[in-house]
This record gives C-alpha cells, sequence and structure tokens, in this order.
C-alpha cells in the first residue's frame, strides 16, 4: 500500500484539457483542477511497470488465444428499424437527425 | 405463510414450485412484497416490472432448470424492452431493443428476469458510489458501501431480496461486492458467458457471471449461461458440461496454492485471520496446501489502470448524443453536441477513466504505457500457468478490507482502485475466479463479512464450485444473516 507521502507527490503534468478535447468531452475549469493530480498520482503507481524488464515479451491483447472467427456469409435478419430510431434523441424521415454540418 | 421465503436456494424453490406449494406468479409478488419492504434502506434496485414479470410467470415452463425463477439483472446487461442505462445519465431514455445472449439463455432455460439492479456507472468503480441514481448500502452496516460495480446485485442477494442475480466482473466486480456484502460470486473464464448485450467497459477483461446465496446455485445459474455465441466472436465453443458435477465429492488429492504475494502487510487483521482459517479449514478437509508466488502481483493494479481506461476510452465513444441516450439542448454544431452530451451524460469516475485511457493511447504515450502494459500483462498471464501446473487452485482473500463507510474514498481514486488488488490479476490472466463467505472481521466495532478467494485454470469452474462447496457445506458462514433481515 502506498503512504499518505507517496500519495501527494506526483511527477506527471498531464495537459489535461487537450486530452478532454481529443476524447470530444467538454470539462469544466474545476474538473481540470481535481482531474490534474487524480490522474498524476496515478500515473506516479504505473510508473512502476517501468521497473520491470520486458524485453522479448509479446503483448497479450486477449488472455485466452483468440483465433480469427468467420461466419457463414448469409444475410440474416436485423433489428426493424423503427425500434433503433425509437431509441435516438432525435429522428426524421428513417434518419437520425443532427445538426447542419454543411452550410 | 408467505410465498417467497428470503435466501432458499433456486433448488429448493424450483421443487416448491414443481410441486405446486407455491406458484411462479405467487412467488414473484411474494418477493416483490419483501423487496418493497426492504429495499427502501439498501437501494439495490433502480427498477422493475412487476407486471410484465407477472406476465412471464403465468406461462413459465417448470420443467426448465430454472423454471420460474426471477433473477435480478445488472444495469449493464440488456432485457429486451426493458430500459438499460448502465447506471448512467447518458443513457437515459433508452430502452433495450434484444435480450442480451446471457439473459436470452436464462429464459430458453426458464429463469424469468426481474429488477435493474444498481451498480457503479458504466462499472467503473467499488463501491457503487458512482451510479448516477443512487448508492446502495450494505445489508450488514447500513453506512456502508455494498462493494463495486456489481453492488446492487450483491446487496439484494445478501439482503434477501433476491434469490439470484446477474453481476459483470471487470477487474473484480462480482467477487468484491459478493466478498462485502456475504454472498457467493462466480467470474467465470473469459469467453465461457457471452457478452453480447453486456455494455462494454473493457471488452478484453468484461465477463458476465452470477451472484448466489449458495455455491451449488452458481453453478445451476452457469449451466444456463455458458456457451458458444454467434453474436459474440470470444465466447468459445467447448464440449457441454454440467457445472455441478463435481459438487458432493470430497477435496482428497487437490492442492491448493496460496500465493505470498496475496498475503501481505496492511490487510485488515480479521481478514487475514478468517482466510488463514478457512486455509486450515480446506486442508482439514482433504486439500494439500502449496505455497506459491505470483511474483507479478504487484504490478496487476497498474496495468489494469493502462488497459482498461484505453479499451473503455474506445468503447464510450459510441455515447455521442446521436443514436440513443441523452442528447445535450445546449449543442450549435456536431462538434458541441458530442462535447456537451458526453460532460452533461458521464459522471466524474468516467470521465476520469476516459481520459486517462485517451492520454496512454494517445501518440507518444501508446508504447510507453499501452504496450508496456500488454507485455506485462502477458507475464501476469505467465505467473497463474506456472502456478497452475503445480495446483488445482489458488487460495485468498478477496478484498484486503471489509466494507469501508460511504463517501471514505470518493476522493481519492487511486485508493479506490487498491481495493480491487487481489481481483484485478484474474481478469488479466482470462481465469476464472469466486468469492464465497469465510467469516466476518470486526471493524470499527461492527461485524462485517469476509470473503474467500478461489482461483482456477481456464475453464475450471467444475473444479472452484466443488472446492467452494465443500468449503461451503463444512462451515455455516453461507447460514449468517444481516440484522436487518
Amino acid at each position: 500500500m502506498p503512504t499518505n507521502e507517496q500519495l501527494k507527490a506526483t511527477q506527471h503534468v498531464l495537459d489535461v484539457p487537450y486530452l478532454a478535447r481529443l476524447a470530444r468531452l467538454e470539462i469544466t475549469a474545476e474538473e481540470i483542477e481535481i482531474f490534474g493530480p487524480q490522474l498524476g498520482r496515478i500515473l506516479d503507481h504505473v510508473e512502476q511497470i517501468n521497473k520491470l524488464d520486458i524485453s522479448g515479451i509479446e503483448p497479450t491483447a486477449h488472455a485466452i488465444t483468440v483465433f480469427d472467427v468467420i461466419r457463414g456469409d448469409e444475410v440474416t435478419e436485423s433489428l426493424p428499424k423503427g425500434i433503433i430510431l425509437a431509441n435516438a434523441p432525435h429522428n426524421a424521415n428513417g434518419l437520425f437527425v443532427v445538426p447542419k454540418v454543411l452550410d | 405463510m408467505s410465498s417467497f421465503t428470503p435466501f432458499q436456494s433456486i433448488a429448493s424453490t424450483r421443487r416448491l414450485l414443481r410441486s405446486k406449494e407455491i406458484s411462479p406468479v405467487e412467488l414473484i409478488e411474494g418477493l416483490e412484497q419483501r423487496i418493497a419492504a426492504v429495499d427502501p434502506s439498501i437501494g439495490a434496485y433502480i427498477e422493475r416490472d412487476l407486471e410484465n414479470a407477472k406476465k412471464e410467470a403465468l406461462n413459465a415452463d417448470l420443467s426448465k432448470p430454472l423454471g420460474g425463477i426471477p433473477i435480478g439483472i445488472k444495469d449493464a446487461i440488456t432485457v429486451k424492452g426493458q430500459p438499460c442505462q448502465s447506471a448512467s445519465r447518458i443513457l437515459d431514455g433508452f430502452t433495450a431493443p434484444y435480450d442480451s445472449t446471457a439473459v436470452a439463455r436464462l429464459r430458453a432455460a426458464g429463469g424469468i428476469p426481474f429488477g435493474r439492479m444498481n451498480m457503479d456507472e458504466f462499472a467503473m468503480g467499488s463501491s457503487t458510489e458512482n451510479s448516477a441514481f443512487h448508492p446502495t448500502r450494505n445489508p450488514w452496516s447500513l453506512d456502508r458501501i455494498p462493494g463495486g460495480s456489481s453492488g446492487g446485485s450483491a446487496a439484494a442477494v445478501a439482503a434477501g431480496t433476491a434469490l439470484a442475480t446477474l453481476g459483470s466482473d471487470t477487474g473484480g466486480s462480482i467477487r468484491q461486492p459478493a466478498a462485502l456484502c456475504g454472498c457467493v460470486g462466480l467470474k467465470p473464464t473469459y469467453g465461457r458467458v457471452s457478452r453480447y448485450g453486456l455494455i462494454a467497459f473493457a471488452s478484453s477483461l468484461d465477463q458476465i457471471g452470477p451472484l448466489t446465496s449458495n455455491v451449488e446455485d452458481s453453478g445451476i445459474l452457469l449451466n444456463a449461461l455458458a456457451g458458444k455465441d454467434p453474436h459474440d466472436s470470444t465466447s468459445l465453443e467447448l464440449p457441454d458440461e454440467d457445472f455441478t458435477a463435481e459438487i458432493g465429492r470430497d477435496l482428497k488429492g487437490l492442492r491448493i496454492g496460496i500465493p505470498r504475494e496475496y498475503f501481505v502487510d496492511g490487510m485488515e487483521a480479521g481478514v487475514r485471520t478468517s482466510v488463514d482459517a478457512a486455509v486450515k479449514q480446506l486442508v482439514s478437509l482433504g486439500a494439500e496446501p502449496v505455497e506459491i508466488s505470483l511474483p507479478h502481483t504487484e504490478y496487476a493494479v497498474a496495468v489494469y489502470y493502462i488497459i482498461a481506461t484505453a479499451e473503455a476510452s474506445a468503447n464510450l465513444a459510441r455515447f455521442d448524443g446521436v443514436r440513443y441516450g441523452r442528447r445535450s439542448a445546449e449543442a450549435k454544431d456536431l462538434l458541441s453536441l458530442y462535447e456537451k452530451t458526453r460532460a452533461e451524460g458521464f459522471g466524474r469516475e468516467v470521465k476520469r477513466r476516459i481520459i486517462l485511457g485517451t492520454y496512454v493511447l494517445s501518440s507518444g504515450y501508446y508504447d510507453a504505457y499501452y504496450l508496456r502494459a500488454q507485455k506485462v500483462r502477458t507475464l501476469i498471464r505467465r505467473d497463474f500457468d506456472h502456478a497452475f501446473t503445480k495446483v488445482d487452485a489458488i487460495v485468498s482473500p478477496t478484498s484486503p478490507e471489509t466494507a469501508f463507510r460511504l463517501g471514505e474514498k470518493t476522493d481519492d481514486p487511486l485508493k479506490m482502485y487498491l481495493a480491487d488488488i487481489f481481483t484485478i490479476a484474474t481478469n488479466l490472466a482470462g481465469i476464472c475466479g469466486m468469492s464465497l463467505p469465510c467469516g466476518f472481521s470486526e471493524r470499527d466495532g461492527v461485524q462485517l463479512p469476509v470473503g474467500l478467494q478461489l482461483l482456477g485454470r481456464p475453464f475450471g469452474e467444475s473444479r472452484l464450485l466443488r472446492i467452494g462447496h465443500a468449503y461451503e457445506q463444512s462451515t455455516d458462514w453461507h447460514k449468517c444473516r444481516p440484522a436487518i433481515v
């Protein structure tokens, strides 16, 4: 378990507004102030993986080996359009409606 | 006599239904009365649709293994025609257009999905305090958390307000709440149960599993849930198996591994005492203890919070205010529609993890974090591969501590993450694990449940259930009830 000392100090400074923009997430000044140090401390903890020698080690994406799975090329039933559109916040004429993207 | 008896096993409920001592409709009505009386002080349920469940109960086929048995469903798992939000505001107004495969399989076995169980938003959390709806309280001490993220699923089973529930486990989200609430929780091997219809958090780690009041019931539910599904290419084609078949056999000749990295300083004293006693009990039942080492355990939390947040940042990109759920009323153009919708819809922990996941995947950091974490994941997996050449199962505490107080860790995400220190490696390695009650620990003058974790090799659920059942039947811990009952 980390000590309080370790929890306080952080070497990592994240550009939170930039990352939030990449993630398409509007963020408040208050959140920037809170997240910065919190994420910094998490990254300090994460840093310990650099202690390990990983040369020659293959990465694991899935723990249980998965092989390509190909299904038969057959047309199967899809969910009805009306049911899908019913969940949309705004739809018209069988389409999802979004703000204008072209002038 | 009420038609619903709290804490009754699925097997005995099935007997009552088949002998027509109670009808499926009476069972649901009795359960609803019980929920209405007890749940207001617990908050395990988000919502339930009694009328619909009663309709299904009318047509229940009692010849099936789960015929007429109501099962609570974590809010991350879709039930056709019912709202499903992963306890997030961003899915306000969403109605599931199809059954998840897990729910479809429960139905095929005669089960009746009943109730949306509370959880941490998008399964991100260890306390259920991150629910956008309301916190859930631990039935053993109402000012404490039930664990998480499947906190509602665990609290309902522990309070006797559900016979059994489904949860999902990405880093301990079935086992840790089961431990903290004093019930049984089983995380199947990755690929055992289809994830189709489970709202994705971290796709290489997520797995659906049961929470029950006894070990055998978890086997009965896994029998219904397991199997290859064409809708989930990571679900595996395996021979049919009755997961209850080994239950009742003794433990002679089985070797149980005691990993020294899981018995560390800083653990709550009462947890240590209870787990030590449980190991002795397993030995007295015939199991042979073997000291083992899982040397990369200390890196598991770090690896997890890189991989899980990376996957989450990609998975949660789909919540954009266009196709489902809420949309910000403030949006002026497409970009602000995305940004404002996500700002309004996601809670703080979800935002934190999206930002962290975006960071570790971003250009210049990918190799240092994500790729490196995937390589350390290989080392963690090898630790288990190596251990399972020597032992049949690994025994440890499920959590280093018992239930903490509401609000105790909400300001310190890292502290909250470290609550999962004993459960996280399981998901990284893809193996199966379960938690079952093994005693009580006194914390701040209150007696709180302790969970024993059993880990098994990939697809070794039957063996785990056998060990868990033998232990359970030789103790009375699973018969202890919270005072709220």
